[in-house]
């Protein structure tokens, strides 16, 4: 229980250290960097506590999806660097002040929410952590997905496929001076559209222009 | 304070939860930081379910937290597809800039 317990501090001192940084860092890419570094402890957790395939799960796609997809719009998009500002408005409402009182305010109610937490008496909030010993998580997790919640796996996955063609449809744009395939031209092409027959006469070249 | 509980892990994520938002307000220049900040809130209520999860011995709120996933994966594409777009209009996604709809 030991190591459990270092192992949450350590993990939840290195989210919480790079969570602060996402925010604060000046540079995009460091900011994406310090955002992978807090998914990959989080999922450490995850897999610490028990839940191993959505630990894994998260490193699959936070990591290796959002992540990359983050990296990529910022290589391709000129972000201007925060700089410290010129122009430091002296009024007593700017957005740090108006951040720092709506986070603490909202802290201070999850603390509240949290603390005030009454457990039923039966419950054992120091419980081991481990649902059932007999078969793994993702087994577990495998046999109710695939069968009581079909439909909303199902229902995920079309809103997958509905993002994928609202970011194609997005970002699609139709250039010019490329030549592109039409196949209802091509294959109405025939035999009197597209051939000429010429009579060629003897020492005398044939224009091709017309 | 060496036995971690349900409560550490529920306090860890109203940290990362309020970061968060603060990170939505502090952010005055760039639109991608305001989507990480909204990426961490996500990540900090799939904390709350997993915990929940394993601590009431019910698996059920795991199933939600890979559905959550799903939706934010699915929110960020959209999210930076239009990013871009608006990138290639205006050149630029300086935030206090964008106010088109402002009329």
């Amino acid at each position: 229980m030991l190591f459990h317990s270092i192992f949450f501090y350590f993990f939840s001192f290195v989210a919480v250290t790079s969570a602060v940084l996402v925010v604060l860092s000046r540079n995009t890419v460091y900011s994406v960097l310090f955002l992978i570094l807090v998914f990959i402890s989080i999922s450490i957790l995850f897999i610490m506590i028990g839940a191993e395939f959505l630990g894994m799960i998260i490193l699959i796609v936070y990591v290796g999806a959002v992540a990359v997809l983050f990296l990529f719009v910022v290589m391709m998009i000129k972000v201007t660097e925060q700089k410290v500002k010129e122009n430091i408005k002296k009024s007593f409402i700017n957005n740090t002040s108006v951040a720092s009182v709506i986070g603490t305010i909202i802290f201070l109610e999850l603390l509240i929410v949290i603390s005030g937490w009454k457990y039923k008496d039966t419950f054992n909030p120091l419980l081991s952590l481990k649902l059932n010993k007999n078969i793994s998580n993702t087994h577990e997790l495998g046999n109710i997905i695939y069968t009581d919640y079909i439909h909303l796996f199902q229902i995920s996955g079309l809103i997958l496929l509905i993002a994928m063609i609202g970011a194609i449809t997005l970002t699609f744009s139709k250039r010019e001076n490329v030549k592109r395939q039409n196949y209802f031209d091509q294959i109405q092409r025939d035999k009197n559209s597209a051939v000429t027959l010429v009579e060629v006469e003897n020492d005398k070249g044939v224009k091709l222009d017309d | 304070m060496t036995e971690i509980g349900l409560g550490h892990y529920l306090t860890l994520a109203a940290i990362i939860f309020t970061i968060g938002i603060v990170g939505i307000f502090l952010n005055r220049k760039n639109v991608i930081i305001i989507l990480m900040s909204i990426e961490l809130i996500l990540l900090s209520v799939n904390i709350n379910l997993v915990s929940f999860s394993i601590y009431l011995q019910n698996i059920v709120g795991q199933v939600f937290t890979l559905f959550i996933l799903t939706v934010a994966a699915a929110e960020a594409a959209v999210g930076l597809a239009i990013i871009v777009i608006y990138y290639k209009n205006k050149g630029s996604i300086d935030v206090e800039q964008i106010s088109s709809l402002k009329g």
